[in-house]
């Protein structure tokens, strides 16, 4: 075997791979996510009030908000569990950096689709450039860019390493980029559009306030869910990657 | 003081092989003028409304050479290996940095002193803002998107594929020096009575180069790992 492949599988104890315990929080995790999910649909699309001038299609700004809020909040756990891998080195916390980061890709690709969708009838175009926008969207290229690092060959530790490199650097340009993105848009352009979602947070209605908070709530039990389905994945996937080592191992005898 | 001793060394042992064979710096040249040929197809330069883009051209020319300069500045050192030279070395993981740093920050500095008089020829540009800010501009953003590039390049040189994947970890991060410098550029070319949002705009490159500048000096430990 080469060192390489001893180094990529020597990597969790298998007592630490499995356990009951495990199945139940991934259980409650997955209940309370269904609970939470239907009970801010009710309080979206029956409880909260309708808008006066974009009727339903204000709606998409629940889910809207809450993704953008969730991807946010992933990206943030990917930069503390890369500043803990540097200090700590061990796998389970380069795991949960990388599935996190990926979780907040996937959402913020959902921030990006739903957002035009909703920007075409609020603001009748389709994309504006304007501060809040391009952010996310070099904050998407960004992280982009942090998995294309994970999708190099060689040995995880090298990978894990590099990767918290980048995502320590990613989340610390994000501030940067918004404060440069706002200043060049405000100095040289006169905002036109200021309805944005939070610009309007003090005029909302407070039963839309209620179906948001809501809304943000399930997301935040949605993100824990997915991270924890993600980080048991990749454990099983090192498992079986030790699994066939030994089958490699007993064949070579 | 020993640190910036062996930079030193290191970025005259890249200058003196760049001497040698001008490979790197031969290229860079080149493509820059490619590069205005192809802004001449793109933009007219008989037209008057094409001194608009003069600024926006003056950063692509500089970005697009110095990612070439970037991608070499690295994977040369794999060629016989000798990356594990330079780490075994007794010296820090910080002076390599600071070296290939000051070997590409030279490098670019060259191709822009060839290449932006070259521009201005020939898109028959009159230069009428002040040519020292001109200069302090184009030096900080330099410096930055040289910092930052040197870092990730060592980053992105542990991949097979570094050509490819250099670009796509640069362009996202520097996207606030680029916007800072260009909109400084051309308040400076163009349009001096708005100076003050301009020396605003060298400020915040000015902050992100010091930051960066920091935090790369700070991480490179750990990407310049044995």
């Amino acid at each position: 075997m080469s060192m390489n492949l001893e180094r990529e599988n020597a990597a969790l104890p298998e007592s630490q791979l499995t356990g009951t315990r495990g199945i139940h929080v991934s259980k409650i995790l997955f209940g309370a996510t269904v609970i939470s999910m239907l009970v801010s649909f009710y309080f979206i699309f029956i409880y909260a009030a309708e808008e006066k001038t974009m009727h339903a299609a204000q709606k998409i700004f629940y889910f809207h908000v809450s993704s953008a809020w969730l991807a946010f909040m992933a990206f943030f756990v990917t930069f503390v569990f890369s500043i803990l891998f540097l200090i700590k080195r061990k796998r389970i916390y380069d795991m949960y950096a990388y599935v996190s980061a990926e979780i907040g890709v996937v959402f913020t690709i959902i921030v990006l689709t739903t957002g035009p969708i909703w920007a075409r009838s609020a603001w009748n175009t389709w994309w504006v450039w304007e501060p809040r926008l391009i952010t996310t969207l070099i904050l998407f290229f960004i992280y982009v860019a942090y998995i294309m690092i994970r999708q190099m060959d060689g040995v995880w530790d090298k990978k894990a390493r590099l990767a918290a490199v980048f995502g320590i650097i990613g989340f610390a340009d994000v501030p940067i980029v918004f404060f440069a993105i706002r200043w060049w848009q405000t100095k040289f352009h006169p905002i036109v559009f200021g309805n944005g979602p939070s610009q309007q947070g003090g005029g909302m209605e407070d039963s839309m306030l209620v179906a948001l908070l809501l809304t943000i709530t399930a997301f935040t039990i949605l993100y824990a869910y997915l991270l924890y389905k993600g980080v048991s994945f990749e454990k099983m996937r090192i498992k079986v990657e030790q699994y066939k080592e030994k089958l490699r191992e007993k064949m070579e005898q | 003081m020993n640190l910036l001793r062996t930079a030193c060394l290191l970025a005259k042992k890249d200058l003196y092989s760049e001497l040698k064979t001008k490979q790197v710096l031969l290229t860079q040249i080149i493509f820059a003028a490619l590069v205005i040929v192809v802004f001449s197809f793109a933009f007219d330069p008989a037209n008057n409304t094409t001194k608009a883009v003069i600024p926006g051209a003056v950063w692509v020319i500089i970005v697009f050479a110095g990612i070439l300069g970037l991608n070499r500045s690295f994977i040369s050192e794999q060629r016989n290996d000798t990356i594990q030279g330079l780490l075994v070395a007794p010296m820090e993981a910080a002076s390599i940095y600071l070296g290939k740093f000051l070997a590409n920050f030279m490098m670019i500095l060259v191709v822009e002193l060839i290449s932006i008089p070259f521009l201005f020829l020939l898109f028959d540009f009159k230069f009428n803002g002040s040519l020292l800010y001109f200069i302090v501009v184009i030096f900080l953003g330099s410096f930055g998107f040289i910092a930052i590039g040197t870092f990730l390049a060592a980053l992105s040189a542990n991949s097979k594929s570094s050509e490819m994947l250099l670009p796509l970890l640069l362009f996202p991060i520097t996207t606030p020096i680029l916007i800072g410098v260009v909109q400084a550029t051309r308040i400076i070319l163009t349009n001096m009575e708005k100076f003050s949002s301009a020396l605003a705009w060298i400020q915040l490159v000015t902050a992100y180069d010091v930051i960066f500048f920091v935090v790369c000096f700070l991480l490179i430990d750990y990407v310049l790992e044995v």
